[in-house]
């Protein structure tokens, strides 16, 4: 068998093709939050750094196909993943316990299905603008569009506000356990590091998840408008 | 003490199974696991039933052949120990005990709480042995073996091949017991000539039984008898990455010969 055979195939393969793309999105992840918490210096660099992201289209939807290339791979081998696991027990357990294993580690098909549909309402929110096509006539004094504007908008409503926070937490949780995993996965464990990586992994994603939210609690005390 | 039994009944793969419940009575809380299912059998016998079959051999914990899950937990309550090193000390007095069979697709069931393991026999036909010439024994120390791999092989080669990782495992995996069989050898200067193709071959034959992928649950290790480390899947991991990488040169290479 061919090694690009090997890795579409074998349970070891796919499991490297979840970490990979698991880790790219990762990325994307923590630079997107980068990216917003500039919400806090002002509309002046929000918008400005928005701006400059639509201002080079190759760099754009380069990125933008890198993403869907990496979410398709995660949902469709996530999926075969978690059909292969559940044919290999045929007949459940009576008394089930699950031993040692952590609620993330258990349900990450059902935290990645919940974050999917999360990434589609999200991106016809505040990409596509499909759910509010009048945030495209948002422009700051500079003709730019007034991203600050949209965020402020978008999170005034507190429904909005909670299914995004709790969208995050699943993303969260999911990476609490998927981080770690990732290295597990790649075989980048060992008795010297399994024990830090495990730990950072899950100070990265509260770090994660109060970056995130702090955002959508910010404009709704008021303090961002 | 006394419990109360509810035992996984199947005449046969074919037959459907069902839960029998039995009284366990007059115990000793110094007898193992076993030994209180010896007592229950007695009693069935002189009833004319049919005892309940279970798999056992050494009964001190190296051979690998016991094998039920207690309570939802495979080898029982007690972490590190088999269940013929289960005493009945670990159960409260008058408890209901639940015991089933091993579950996987890979493991078909043979009869009550015994199942087919054969699939192991066959990841380790696969590639968990090392080619060489039998001669005349080797000079001891002739071969220079680093201390912590020497550490580390025996760590892996702790492994007792039951099955309790599959057993526990919520994906039915195998990647505890295959990567202990492949770290062990892998480790080795004797094993490192087959390296790539040991791993390589392992792997497949363990998909093709049938068992699921590692989720990094953890479930196995803690339920292994003998503590077989997690951080052996990392390295079967890093093996089988390496080979990945290394086998189209290896084949040109081959082809050239
Ligand atoms: C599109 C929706 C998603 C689905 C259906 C999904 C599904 C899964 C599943 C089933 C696993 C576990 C695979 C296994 O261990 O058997 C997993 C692992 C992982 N996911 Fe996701 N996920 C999704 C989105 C995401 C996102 C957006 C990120 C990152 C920001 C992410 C990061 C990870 C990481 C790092 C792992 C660990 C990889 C590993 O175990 O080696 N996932 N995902
Ligand atoms: S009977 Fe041999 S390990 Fe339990």
């Amino acid at each position: 068998m061919s090694p690009l055979l090997r890795l579409a195939k074998s349970s070891l393969g796919k499991k490297y093709l979840m970490a990979f793309t698991g880790f790219g999105l990762f990325g994307f992840v923590v630079m997107h939050m980068l990216g917003n918490l500039q919400v806090f210096l002002g509309p002046d660099a929000i918008n400005k750094y928005a701006h400059f992201l639509k201002s080079t289209p190759e760099l754009l939807w380069g990125a933008r196909l890198g993403l869907l290339a990496m979410v398709t791979v995660h949902f469709c081998v996530g999926i075969a993943l978690a059909i292969e696991n559940m044919q290999a027990r045929d007949q459940e357990y009576a008394v089930k316990r699950a031993v040692k294993a952590t609620l993330a580690s258990r349900t990450m098909v059902v935290s990645g299905l919940i974050v999917l549909s999360f990434i589609i309402y999200h991106l016809a929110h505040y990409t596509l603008l499909t759910i509010h096509p009048e945030y495209r006539n948002l422009h700051d004094d500079l003709g730019r569009h007034d991203v600050y504007r949209m965020i402020v908008l978008g999170f005034s409503s507190p429904s909005v506000v909670s299914f995004y926070v709790i969208s995050v937490g699943l993303l969260c949780f999911h990476l609490s356990h998927g981080i770690g995993a990732m290295f597990q996965s790649l075989g980048l464990k060992n008795e010297a590091y399994v024990e830090r990586i495990d730990c950072l992994a899950k100070i990265v994603a509260v770090g994660l998840f109060i970056g995130y939210i702090s955002i959508p609690l910010a404009v709704q005390i008021g303090m961002v408008k | 003490m006394n419990v109360k039994l509810r035992v996984w009944r199947q005449a046969g793969p074919d037959t459907p199974g069902k839960f029998v419940e039995y009284e366990a009575t007059g115990l000793n809380p110094n007898m193992s696991f076993l030994e209180m299912l010896d007592e229950v059998n007695e009693d069935i016998t002189k009833r004319g039933e049919e005892p309940i079959s279970f798999d056992h051999d050494c009964r001190e914990g190296i051979c690998g052949m016991c094998s039920c899950v207690i309570n939802g937990e495979a080898h029982g309550p007690e972490y590190k120990v088999a269940t013929c090193q289960t005493y009945m000390r670990s159960f409260q007095d008058g408890e209901t005990i639940t015991v089933e069979p091993f579950r996987a697709k890979a493991f078909p069931l043979i009869k009550d709480l015994i199942v087919n393991r054969s699939a192991f026999d066959r990841v380790i036909q696969a590639g968990g042995f090392i080619s060489t010439s039998a001669g005349s024994a080797p000079d001891g120390n002739a071969i220079p073996v680093p201390k912590q791999d020497a550490d580390a092989a025996m760590d892996a080669a702790a492994c007792i091949g039951c099955g309790a990782c599959v057993a526990a495992c919520k994906n039915a995996s195998a990647m505890l017991f295959v990567s202990a069989k492949v770290s062990h050898l892998n480790l080795l200067p004797q094993g490192k000539p087959e390296k790539d193709k040991r791993v390589l071959a392992m792997v497949q034959q363990m998909d093709a039984e049938g068992f699921g992928a590692c989720t990094v649950t953890g479930s196995c290790e803690a339920v292994c008898p003998k503590g077989i480390s997690l951080n052996f899947i990392a390295k079967m991991n890093r093996d089988y990455f390496g080979a990945l990488l290394r086998a189209p040169s290896k084949a040109k290479a081959a082809h050239a010969d």
